[in-house]
């Protein structure tokens, strides 16, 4: 018997086109002609050729090499956040929900309070100090958190009042166990797919700030910081900017057709509903 | 003259299900016929097809005709005016029937007013007038009330109310008493009867339930995997059934008399969209032939109106050849000298009122509860819903410190135990819930909830897969059935497995939380046999907890009635249901449908419903908690009145030197 699983078809092309961009970031260097410190005197602001197949930049950097240098910084961030940010926060809500009382409380004050801060520019205010790309991991993944969190506590709480959860707690089950065994499967589904949207959010953000001048300081290179020094010409020289955008946009397009498509495979319910 | 004539009727739902597959019905003007089945037999979608209320997708052939007006293929917007006006239906859930933001009046009016064009004035008057025909209180008042307001039963009173507003010709009701305790079913039994007498209309009664239907029915159809099994007039049927399947059915009903134990049903109904085995009981059936193999049987006339659907009718000429009775079950030694494991002494559970009601009282789920269960021995616990019974088994289950009283567990008391004496216990008390589908978690595979209990308890890692098979074999399920999830098994089969995994460390006793309310009629018998047969042979004790007072007399060896709280009445089952002493119990026993229509007419006699809701537990009165809804009462000399008003009645023995208690001022001492 085959079971078709809804959503497959966008999960393959998502789950593709990142091991796509993967391969091409981590291993392009090996391949591209021009790496991305020499600099060509020859060729300022060049068009795509054989030497520079995405063309050069202003000072006679190498496109290409530049935009998979913005690339890893960008994949990288992003899984990074999204890892720890997914993670702290099913952390806090079963915590949260598990334990409910003072704990409870104290945690879901906690992610209140960071719910309210306006995140943007605390992240603004703090990223220059924190270098830019990777560094920035720890301040995006504080900001991301509490809301799944706050879904994770809500979840926690009713599977906790299952019976299946009540009949393993009185055959003596004990509290770590349960929550590993009853309630962390139920909440995978929302995990991966939480973590799916961070991944991209983390990469807007980031680029956004380096965009803005609060991430990546040079000679580091994010996608942002490409498509900033290349927004200026981008009408004269569209190469620059596309070579830099559309990684960007194919990126978070990936990303988010896994995190959709693994959804609806996981979670058979919400598949139905649409 | 028939008002309502289905005709070949058949339903698929995607993607190709069929549920309904050829029924005819006949209902007359004034009649009520009880169309019966379990899960899976088409009943509900017969209903759905009849209202033309099917979900888009389904498709439907064949005819229903309403006073020979053709119903199928018309537009909704043609079928509403059909609808609530010669067409009115009665749901299961009046809760989410009624729309929440309406007083009831206004809902009531509201057809009335589109269907007969009353004005608005006369519409309200109206409405007031039915309310107050279906039995609620003070109908003006209650008029302006909105749905949350009602009890289940009010509501469902209210339900009625509105079916029969415009006089309809026909009223479909879809298991209306099925969410209702047995007192206020008995009394929405009583109403439905007297709404047929009034408008004279055809009633269809939609009905797991046999008993309900020889209570009320005039007719009775039986459904077996969307197709007529046998029908005809309710005595007929319930006094000589033909049909195997029906034969099993009546058979496996658990009795308030106790009377005789016919073997149960093998396997379990067919899941929608059936089998394409020309008959569709042929895999259970204990008497069917090559005859059942070749085409599906086509309805015989048996008796006067009484047809069956089966290729061998003589083959069920003796009913007790078809279903032999099992043998009687060993007598088992009295329990008086074997030691309790299980006492409970006044034990209280008030919960803190909840805090969207300002000034909410707490609620006295359990008020002083005092039992005990011995090795080997069945405690039945009944009572309606919200009475605390299930609160008590909670409260045992913490094994923690009750809020009053104590409870012993194998001679321990749960208020000294510490962390590990009490894990350590938990071997011993083990629990089987109502629904098994959410009591197993449906991401673990058989085997692994299985293993799950000897994990636990460290049972050696080696040990497990033999012992986990034993279970397995113990319940009666095949060793295949381990690595299926929770999910692919049938409701019958989750209940075994959630009975095996209590069962995986050997416990001496287990708590049974309405373990067959959720199953089908032949699975329940199933399921009881097997209780009884694990009993015998583990020497389990069980309490066993039911709002079914039929299921219990057949399970327990002792039984505890319980009623706001209070556990009023305790003894020997035979003692307490033959000759009960309080008058709750007795209402209790004469509430509940006997599935046996000549009963009806000695029935009538009787003192049969009892009025008013079950209690509010946040509300207890003065004095005996019965006393607004006893029917004794009234009638009591002022003295023993006196003392009902102003004392809590005390369990005592009814008769000195037996153990049936009762907590009533009004026995004789």
């Amino acid at each position: 018997m085959t079971r078709r699983l809804p959503g497959n078809r966008r999960t393959t092309a998502g789950a593709v086109l990142l091991t796509a961009l993967f391969l091409a970031a981590f291993l392009g260097p090996l391949v591209a002609p021009w790496d991305g410190e020499r600099i060509d005197y020859a060729a300022f602001r060049a068009p795509p050729s054989a030497a520079h197949w995405l063309g050069t930049t202003q000072s006679g950097r190498d496109v290409l090499a530049l935009t998979l240098q913005g690339m890893r910084t960008s994949l990288l961030v992003g899984l990074l956040v999204a890892v720890l940010s997914t993670g702290f926060a099913a952390a806090v809500g079963m915590t949260a929900g598990v334990l409910g009382g003072w704990a409870d409380r104290l945690l879901m004050f906690g992610a209140d309070l960071l719910l309210v801060l306006p995140s943007f520019l605390a992240v603004a205010a703090l990223a220059p100090s924190l270098g830019g790309g990777p560094g920035l991991v720890p301040l995006i993944a504080a900001f991301l958190w509490m809301i799944t969190a706050r879904m994770v506590r809500a979840m926690t709480l009713s599977l906790n009042r299952r019976d299946y959860v009540r009949a393993a707690r009185y055959l003596g089950v004990g509290p770590v166990r349960v929550v590993v065994r009853h309630i962390l499967p139920h909440l995978a589904s929302l995990l991966i797919v939480d973590a799916a949207l961070n991944v991209s959010l983390a990469i807007l953000t980031e680029s956004g700030l380096a965009y803005l001048g609060f991430g990546a300081q040079p000679p580091d290179v994010s996608l942002g910081t490409l498509i900033a020094d290349a927004r200026a010409a981008a009408p004269v020289y569209p190469w620059l900017f596309a070579a830099a955008a559309g990684p960007l946009v194919l990126i978070v397009l990936a990303v988010n057709l896994l995190g959709d498509g693994l959804r609806d495979a996981l979670d058979p319910a919400i598949a139905r509903c649409s | 003259m028939s008002v309502l004539v289905v005709r070949d009727l058949h339903v698929t739902y995607p993607p190709d299900l069929p549920a309904v597959r050829g029924l005819d019905l006949t209902v007359a003007g004034g009649e009520i016929v009880g169309v019966v089945g379990e899960s899976g037999s088409g009943k509900s979608a017969l209903a759905l097809a009849v209202l033309g209320l099917l979900p888009p997708g389904a498709r439907v052939r064949g005819s229903v005709r309403l006073r020979g007006a053709e119903l199928l293929g018309r537009s909704d917007a043609e079928l509403a005016r059909v609808r609530g006006r010669d067409l009115a239906m009665v749901f299961q859930n009046p809760l989410s029937a009624l729309t929440p933001a309406h007083p009831v009046g206004d809902q009531i009016a509201e057809t009335i007013r589109l269907h007969a064009g009353a004005t608005r004035r006369a519409a309200r008057t109206r409405a007031v007038e039915l309310l107050d025909l279906v039995g609620i209180p003070d109908a003006p008042r209650s008029a302006r009330a909105y749905p949350h307001e009602f009890s289940g039963g009010m509501r469902q009173r209210v339900m009625i109310a509105m079916a029969v507003a415009n006089d309809p010709v026909a009223i479909v009701a879809d298991e209306p008493t099925t969410a209702l305790d047995v007192t206020v079913q008995a009394q929405i039994l009583g109403l439905l009867r007297a709404a047929r007498d009034a408008t004279g209309a055809a009633i269809v009664l939609i009905t797991h339930d046999l008993g309900v239907v020889a209570e009320v029915a005039d007719r009775v159809v039986v459904l077996y995997a969307g197709r007529e099994a046998e029908s005809g007039p309710v005595r007929d049927v319930y006094r000589r059934p033909r049909m195997p399947y029906t034969i099993g059915l009546l058979g496996s009903l658990p009795r308030l008399d106790g009377a005789r134990r016919p073997a149960p049903i093998p396997g379990a109904p067919p899941p929608a969209g059936g089998p394409p085995a020309p008959c569709a009981f042929r895999p259970r059936c204990p008497v069917g032939g090559p005859a059942c193999d070749v085409a599906p049987p086509e309805p015989v006339l048996v008796g006067v109106g009484h047809r069956v659907a089966c290729a061998d009718p003589a083959a069920t000429l003796d009913p007790s050849r078809v279903f032999p009775p099992a043998p009687a079950a060993p007598p088992r030694p009295p329990g008086d000298r074997r030691p309790p494991v299980l006492r409970v002494t006044g034990l209280v559970r008030h919960f803190p009122p909840r805090r969207t009601r300002p000034r909410g009282r707490p609620v006295r789920a359990v008020d002083g509860v005092t039992l005990e269960v011995r090795a080997g021995e069945t405690l039945g616990l009944v009572g309606e819903s919200g009475c605390g019974k299930t609160t008590v088994l909670m409260e045992i289950l913490r094994l923690d410190r009750p809020q009053h009283g104590r409870i012993t567990v194998l001679g321990r008391d749960t208020a000294t135990l510490t962390a590990s004496h009490r894990r350590a216990l938990r071997r011993d008390l083990q629990v089987v819930f109502q629904d098994p589908l959410s009591s197993l978690d449906p991401r673990m595979r058989v085997r692994a909830i299985l293993a799950q209990p000897l994990r636990t308890h460290r049972v050696a890692r080696a040990a497990v897969p033999g012992r986990v098979a034993e279970l397995l074999d113990l319940v009666g399920l095949e060793p295949a059935l381990a690595d299926r999830y929770p999910g692919a098994l049938s409701s019958g089969q989750r209940q075994r497995v959630a009975i095996a995994r209590a069962l995986a460390l050997e416990p001496r006793l287990v708590l049974l939380d309405e373990p067959v309310a959720s199953l089908d009629v032949s699975v329940q018998a199933q399921i009881m046999d097997l209780l009884q047969d694990l009993q015998a042979r583990l020497g389990l004790a069980y309490v066993f907890v039911s709002h079914d007072l039929a299921v219990v007399r057949r399970m327990a060896d002792r039984v505890a009635v319980m009623y706001n709280g209070r556990i009023v009445e305790q003894g020997a089952v035979g003692a307490v249901y033959g000759s009960p002493a309080h008058p709750y119990t007795r209402a209790l026993l004469d509430a509940v449908p006997v599935p046996d229509p000549s009963a009806r007419d000695r029935a009538d006699g009787r003192q049969r419903t009892l009025r008013g809701d079950p209690p509010d537990p946040s509300a207890p009165v003065a004095g005996c908690r019965f006393r607004p809804r006893c029917p004794a009462f009234p009638a009591l000399d002022a003295a023993t009145r006196r003392r009902c008003e102003r004392e809590e009645p005390p369990a005592l023995p009814v008769v000195p030197g037996t153990d049936q208690d009762a907590a009533c001022h009004r026995v004789p001492r």
